[in-house]
């Protein structure tokens, strides 16, 4: 049973310059206790998508459904739109400082939130519900501490207190839009050990949006890569980290510095990415691809399946870890796994076996062997690692 | 001032001062081994901020511990990552050597010269030597200049005219940062945050500096431009021989590019080390707990790794704990962490921590509480119990 179910979903932006395109067709789901991670840079429509879906980007011009528990997000009138964010739909954002309100009391700004989503409960239950979830994500002496205003509280500790009114009224999924990207790494990992633990306890869907794959791999079930306002590759996280299919991807994962040798030289994406005005025809990352083919040029591609090649039910994929143990990589051909991209569907992996096998296909489809899926005969090895 | 005064007087503060010598002492010691002989000295540099109340009559009622005693040197040629969590004094620290923000004690030696005293009028021939990388790229440049007079501003203020002219040196400049000459006459807000950074780049290498600090220098950029930035910093500093000190918080990027990292806690240094040792055998506690909090891009990786996990927050520099200042979150502490401040000593060649239960070395207990310079008979099985090591 999927809590969210988002469809075809397009969020465009009139401006002075242009239309800025920022979304444009993504859809993804959520299950309750489920966490799907978003990926992707800045202006690659991640945090756009979530808000239009809260009803908080006021004049851009929005399509398609966004169902959740039954109702579309996108056609409820601003009344009951105000009813289902906050109790339903929790939200944490990512500067703790701007999103509570600097004049009021902390405990104020949660006792609010309850009595007005619940006006039958009276000031003195709310107050105590208010240092519960203050005590519940662990701020010390929280009977004190409600009645502090958020100056007073530490970066960390207000991102506790924004956790703690989101999960105030126990709602069923709760977005979090880099939540931890201003905290330093010791705090960081109190505040994701810590959603992790409340996610657990209350059962609730989590949509973490970030542009860091170390907090993605800590956290999410199922992974939503974005680039340019759509998917580039969705898939488990365990099958998008050692077996990624988007050249996108691929770059993502090889640019950040913990990679395998240390030392050497960080392998980034050229170029910049995309405005948002002025795409780029056909494949948005095109002009960034190593891989790139003349289709890519004239054609996007559609959000395909990728099956690669699997081993039989039981079977170990092939390939060890650094480590020696085996990467638990569930190659499911349920269409969990999905890329926006031309490369025969059996590139997947990190490896230079499966980086040569994508430039002989790139190469083999320019060399007018016709369509991409002819080149499924260039057989990466399946030494992913 | 008075502060400082005040604290120097009292023993911890001397013993500080006695890490910071033993600290002077081996790093130039390891000198003809390294790269090359120090091209930047800090000796015992503290900054405190002074906290007042009332408005006429401002009182000093505090002061705000932002860096208390700290003490490296880096030689010619490497690049010093200088790593810590929000408020830890680092870039308060950059900033003092550049010398943007007059320091309240201690030493800053480059070239062998002493530049704490300088006036800002000497300080000005200096600052073609001593250049700086600010974190963002969109607050750092005037948005009303050119790309061209931005850069070239670096050359008029020294009075100098390249042989080239200018025009032709900046746009030299913007080649060597991969930008393309015609960029000479755009405005900042018509690049992206990776290019801007660039400019920045360009602007602080036209007076070819012999050192370069950079606060957070790719922070504010996208993971995948990140990449771009480093590498190109790795590439001038190959063609240019500059010498770096890197201020960062990220422990992935510093490690990438530094040769020795030094760690912040609370305005101090509590570990200094080659690039390699410090990550694979961190001693001090603190630098272990850091690294075990970085988030792998890796969720096999994720699920083998032992993690620490830090209770509560880092503690106000307003009043820092006393003695170690990590005691108040540090799993292994003792009664001797409360009294008695453990010194910046060297526990393997090249590799210093300020702690008194390191972990990953072999120096006996004895030895270090000899070397904090305690009588009691301090707690030597406080080593028996470490956590052994996380990778």
């Amino acid at each position: 049973m999927k809590l969210l179910e988002v469809r075809d979903l397009r969020v465009a932006f009139p401006t002075a310059d242009g239309v800025v395109r920022a979304v444009r067709g993504v859809s993804f789901s959520v299950e309750a206790g489920r966490t799907l991670g978003i990926v992707g840079e800045s202006g690659s429509g991640k945090s756009v998508s979530t808000q239009t879906l809260m009803g908080l980007t006021p004049g851009a011009q929005v399509s398609g459904e966004a169902w959740f528990d039954g109702q579309d997000l996108l056609a409820m009138p601003e009344r009951q739109m105000r009813r289902v964010r906050g109790a339903q739909i929790g939200m944490i954002f990512q500067d703790p400082l701007s999103s509570l309100h600097p004049h009021y009391k902390v405990g104020w700004q949660i006792v609010e939130m309850i009595r007005e989503h619940e006006p039958d409960t009276g000031k003195a239950a709310a107050r105590k519900r208010a240092v519960e979830m203050l005590g519940l994500v662990g701020i010390p002496q929280p009977d004190r501490r409600v009645d502090d205003y958020p100056h007073q509280f530490s970066g960390g500790m207000r991102q506790r207190a924004m956790i703690a009114m989101a999960l105030a009224l126990h709602p069923k999924l709760i977005i979090a839009d880099e939540p931890t990207t201003a905290l330093d790494a010791t705090v960081q990992m109190q505040i994701l050990d810590l959603m992790r633990r409340l996610q657990r306890e209350f059962d609730t869907a989590l949509i973490m949006i970030t542009h860091d794959l170390g907090v993605i791999a800590d956290m999410a079930d199922d992974v939503l890569v974005m680039y340019g306002g759509r998917e580039a590759e969705v898939a488990g996280r365990r099958t998008l980290y050692y077996r990624p299919h988007h050249p996108y991807t691929v770059g993502l994962l090889e640019s950040v510095p913990s990679a395998p040798g240390v030392g050497g030289r960080l392998k980034p994406i050229p170029g910049q990415p995309p405005s948002l005005i002025n795409l780029p025809s056909g494949c948005v990352f095109h002009p960034r691809c190593e891989y790139v083919m003349e289709r890519c040029r004239v054609d996007e591609p559609p959000l395909r399946e990728v099956v690669a090649t699997e081993p039989a039910p039981g079977e170990e994929p092939a390939g060890a870890l650094p480590g020696g143990d085996l990467p638990r990589v569930d190659l499911r051909r349920d269409g969990t796994h999905r890329s926006a991209c031309w490369l025969p569907h059996t590139a997947v992996g990190l490896d230079a076996g499966v980086a040569a096998a994508r430039r002989a296909a790139s190469e083999a489809a320019d060399a007018g062997a016709g369509a991409a899926e002819d080149a499924d005969g260039a057989e990466p090895e399946g030494g992913e690692r | 001032m008075s502060t400082s005064q005040d604290r120097a007087d009292t023993p911890e503060d001397t013993a500080a001062g006695t890490g910071g010598d033993t600290a002077a002492a081996t790093a130039t010691a390891a000198g003809p081994a390294g790269a090359g002989e120090p091209l930047l000295e800090v000796d015992n540099l503290g900054k405190h901020f002074p906290v007042t109340q009332g408005i006429v009559f401002k009182r000093q009622i505090g002061a705000v511990k932002a860096v208390d005693g700290v003490s490296f040197s880096v030689r010619k040629g490497e690049t010093l990552g200088l790593v810590g969590e929000s408020g830890c004094g680092k870039t308060t620290t950059g900033r003092m050597i550049m010398r943007l923000l007059d320091s309240s004690f201690g030493k800053i030696t480059f070239e062998g010269r002493d530049i704490t005293g300088l006036s800002q009028g000497q300080m000005r021939p200096l600052r073609r030597d001593l250049q700086m990388i600010f974190q963002d790229p969109y607050s750092s440049l005037n948005p009303r200049q050119t790309v061209g007079a931005i850069i070239g501003a670096a050359f008029k203020l020294q009075g100098e005219t390249p042989q080239q002219g200018t025009r032709a040196a900046v746009q030299e400049l913007l080649q060597l940062v991969g930008l393309s000459p015609e960029h000479y006459n755009r405005y900042p807000h018509e690049f992206s945050g990776g290019q801007r950074q660039r400019i920045g780049i360009a602007r602080t290498l036209a007076l070819k500096p012999k050192l370069i600090v950079a606060d957070e220098p790719v922070s504010a950029l996208d993971v995948s431009v990140q990449a771009q930035v480093v590498n190109l910093l790795e590439d001038l500093q190959d063609e240019l021989g500059l010498t770096y000190v890197v201020i960062a918080h990220d422990l992935s990027v510093v490690r990438h590019i530094s040769d020795r990292v030094a760690v912040m806690y609370l305005g101090k240094i509590v570990e200094v080390g080659d690039r390699n040792d410090l990550y694979a055998k961190p001693m001090h506690p603190y630098t272990n707990a850091l690294l075990s909090a970085v988030p792998i891009p890796d969720p096999a990786q994720r699920a083998g790794r032992e993690r620490i996990r830090l209770q509560g927050d880092v503690p106000s520099p307003l009043d820092p704990p006393p003695a170690c200042r990590f005691h108040t979150r540090c799993w292994k502490a003792q009664d001797i962490c409360k009294q008695v401040e453990p010194p910046l000593v060297e526990l393997s060649p090249g590799h210093q921590a300020a702690c008194h239960f390191p972990e990953n070395t072999t120096v006996s207990q004895t030895d270090l509480v000899a070397k904090a310079a305690v009588s009691p008979g301090a707690s030597a099985d406080g080593a028996a119990d470490a956590p052994q090591a996380q990778e």
